[in-house]
């Protein structure tokens, strides 16, 4: 994507601003890449809502919100990496790296879980810098780097809990010191007004609105915007392209590893053939909410949507006691109009402003 | 611009021309018998109870096609609405339970393959005064979250029973295809084997490509000629194993876990040894069924303990019969 730089809805940059007609409310929403998939979830929220008399009820919309943060925490990362241009295939399986390494540690040293926790942070941090590092030394694109990374972070999975365990899970550490305050930092729950809250929810939340100050309000979203809108001439005006992209692909590493921790402690044991395919869960909440598959473009925001769309197509589709046999065929087509939709949205927006 | 779409037109038909033509004057669906019913026994009760069954099916496999078709006929028998649904990762199983919850079910079936990490959801059910019953895998630990009743086999003594079948036959080296690595009741099973018979080894292929595991157990058997035995834990990968074996010229003879339409084939023709059935279909049934004995009448089954499926075993003695119950889709 090279698009010239009039037509890129970056955030205002520091250079004087040519004068332009002022711009309606209408207009500004329209030219933000979250606003096709606002409109799509608001119609599948409707549309379950009507069809799924479950889904109408407040313990739904809880477990619905959960299933989105499920998706919805790594694909922030996954999204801010997409807007740098590349892509991380091994996001998927790399959240159970993480939980593996933070329950075996702990395990086997007999050490508090927050040793474990904080080894695990630090593996999962080298794992995302070499997936960086490989991508800007080599120039090989990230899709294939990534895509070795997934074999082999699925390999290790396997094959180190095997070989570490005797099994293929780890061993329950719900006894460990440590546990309990780990476990209200990631998997923790309390009632809301008759509701559980789960905190996954929370933190969701929050990593959504940091990236997106990020995005909007530092040098460093300048930054991610123009890395990945063309490395070239970021490079060329003293942007440091490789620290930046390094950079993103940490922050998903960091990403999966805040989730692996969720998992840990949420289910005491972590089994170690999971997490395959995962990676195309986050890639598709950043599209759906406005992630272009080329980089330069799209939003935090969005892919929380996503995520959020997501979250209700998968239970939505349960609540209205669908056949499942058919899920991934209703799931597919919601994304596609999703896209679609996204499309639409974006090309009226840009043909009222010229 | 119009020859396109003269060519076009011509092209369909001529399509549409050799499928019919092609029709076969023999085997497809016109063999099929009508369809079959389910169980007598109309509904017994008036009231229409809403069950919902969660399991760790991963899609497009025969045997939960099998689990489902015995939950559906039991529904169908007892005026259920069933609500079925499937999670292959362990949370987003956990999370579909908890959909359960919140959708005010008034009974609960689920399997407990990943026990500690779906076990609390089914806890939470049981807490809320939902009816729990736990089948097909978390024999040892479903009362720990609260399920009044366990359908199922163990695996472990399934495994064992097989081991025991193949020393009998004169087994020198057995080795046990385990199509997904890193499932827990997979394992078991082969550890079960290894444990009735030591000279057992694991092979792990790719399960979901089947071409793959053709080969890889091709490479393994020409590797290795002291192979006697190859047991496979699924019928798809038993029928792969035999073509397996005919590829490597080998002489090692076939068993398998599990059953489908064309191992209770070959069990007949006699290619295949043997299989060990766990009998889905009666996990499902008995799932939903005694879930409404439950509801409507307060029972319970297996007198404290788990009530086993399994290990059935299909062989030459007996396949007659189930080739026919296999291709109805209930054995």
């Amino acid at each position: 994507m090279s698009s010239p730089v009039a037509t890129q809805p970056s955030p205002p940059t520091p250079t004087t601003e040519v004068e332009r007609p002022k711009k309606s409310l209408l207009s500004t929403l329209l030219t933000r890449p979250e606003i096709g998939s606002f409109a799509a979830a608001i119609a599948i929220f409707i549309f379950f809502t009507v069809i799924a008399e479950p889904f109408r009820t407040l313990p739904a919309l809880s477990t619905v919100l959960y299933a989105s943060s499920s998706i919805g925490i790594v694909a922030v990362g996954v999204a801010l990496l997409m807007i740098g241009g590349e892509f991380d295939l091994s996001a998927g399986v790399s959240v159970v790296t993480g939980a593996l390494t933070a329950s075996m540690i702990s395990y086997q040293l007999n050490a508090n879980l927050w040793v474990g926790v904080l080894v695990s942070l630090v593996v999962m941090l080298a794992i995302g810098f070499v997936n960086g590092y490989l991508v800007v030394r080599t120039g090989i694109p990230s899709f294939l780097i990534t895509l070795s990374t997934f074999f082999m972070l699925t390999g290790i999975n396997l094959g180190v809990t095997k070989l570490v365990t005797g099994t293929v899970a780890t061993q329950n550490v719900a006894d460990m010191d440590g546990f309990a305050s780990a476990r209200a930092v990631f998997a923790s729950e309390f009632a809301l007004g008759g509701v559980t809250v789960r905190i996954t929810v929370l933190w969701w939340i929050f990593f959504v609105a940091l990236a997106t100050w990020i995005l909007l309000r530092t040098r460093l979203g300048n930054w991610i915007f123009a890395v990945g809108g063309n490395a070239a001439s970021a490079r060329a005006v003293g942007v440091p392209v490789n620290k930046v992209k390094i950079g993103l692909f940490m922050g998903v590493a960091f990403m999966c590893w805040f989730y692996g921790m969720h998992i840990l402690f949420s289910f005491n044991t972590v089994q170690s053939g999971q997490g395959v395919g995962n990676e195309f869960l986050y890639i598709i909440a950043a599209v759906v909410g406005g992630c272009l598959l080329t980089g330069g473009y799209g939003s935090a925001i969005g892919a929380a949507v996503g995520a959020f769309i997501f979250g209700m197509t998968t239970q939505g589709i349960v609540f209205a006691g669908w056949d499942p046999n058919w899920f991934k065929f209703f799931l597919g087509a919601m994304l596609l109009l999703a896209v679609i939709l996204n499309l639409y949205v974006k090309n009226y927006a840009l043909n009222r402003r010229s | 611009m119009s020859t396109r779409k003269t060519m076009r037109t011509l092209a369909v038909a001529a399509a549409l021309g050799i499928a019919l033509a092609a029709c076969s004057s023999q085997g497809g669906a016109q063999q099929e018998q009508g369809g079959a019913g389910g169980p007598a026994g109309g509904n017994v009760g008036g009231e229409q109870f809403t069950i919902a069954m969660v399991t760790h099916e991963q899609p497009g496999d025969t045997f939960w096609d099998r689990i489902r078709a015995g939950a559906e006929d039991a529904a169908r028998a007892h005026n259920v609405d069933l609500k079925y649904s499937n999670g292959a990762q362990a949370p987003e199983q956990a999370t579909l339970v908890q959909n359960a919850i919140d959708s005010q079910v008034d009974g609960l079936a689920v399997t407990l393959a990943q026990v500690e990490q779906v076990g609390p959801a089914a806890k939470a059910a049981a807490d809320r005064g939902i009816p729990v019953v736990a089948f097909n895998a978390g024999k040892d630990d479903y009362q720990r979250f609260g399920a009044k009743m366990y359908f199922g086999s163990d695996e472990s003594l399934a495994g064992q029973a097989a081991g025991q079948r193949l020393a009998q036959d004169g087994a020198q080296k057995v080795i046990c295809v385990v199509q997904e690595q890193g499932h827990v009741a997979l394992e078991a099973r082969c550890a079960g084997v290894a444990a009735s018979f030591p000279n057992t080894e694991n092979l792990y292929v790719q399960g979901t490509d089947l071409p793959s595991v053709r080969s890889t157990i091709g490479a393994k058997l020409q590797e290795d000629p002291s192979i006697t035995h190859v047991i496979a834990l699924g019928a798809p990968f038993a029928l792969t194993a035999l073509e397996s074996v005919s590829d490597a010229g080998s002489q090692a003879k076939v068993a398998t876990f599990d059953l489908n339409v064309d191992a209770a084939k070959a069990i007949q023709e006699g290619t295949l040894m043997f299989a060990v059935d766990q009998q889905p279909y009666v996990q499902g049934y008995m799932a939903v069924a005694s879930l409404w004995l439950n509801l409507t009448n307060g029972n319970d089954m297996g007198g404290g303990g788990p009530v086993l499926t399994g290990p059935s075993f299909v062989d030459s003695t007996n396949v007659e019969q189930i080739v026919t119950y296999a291709q109805n889709n209930k054995r």
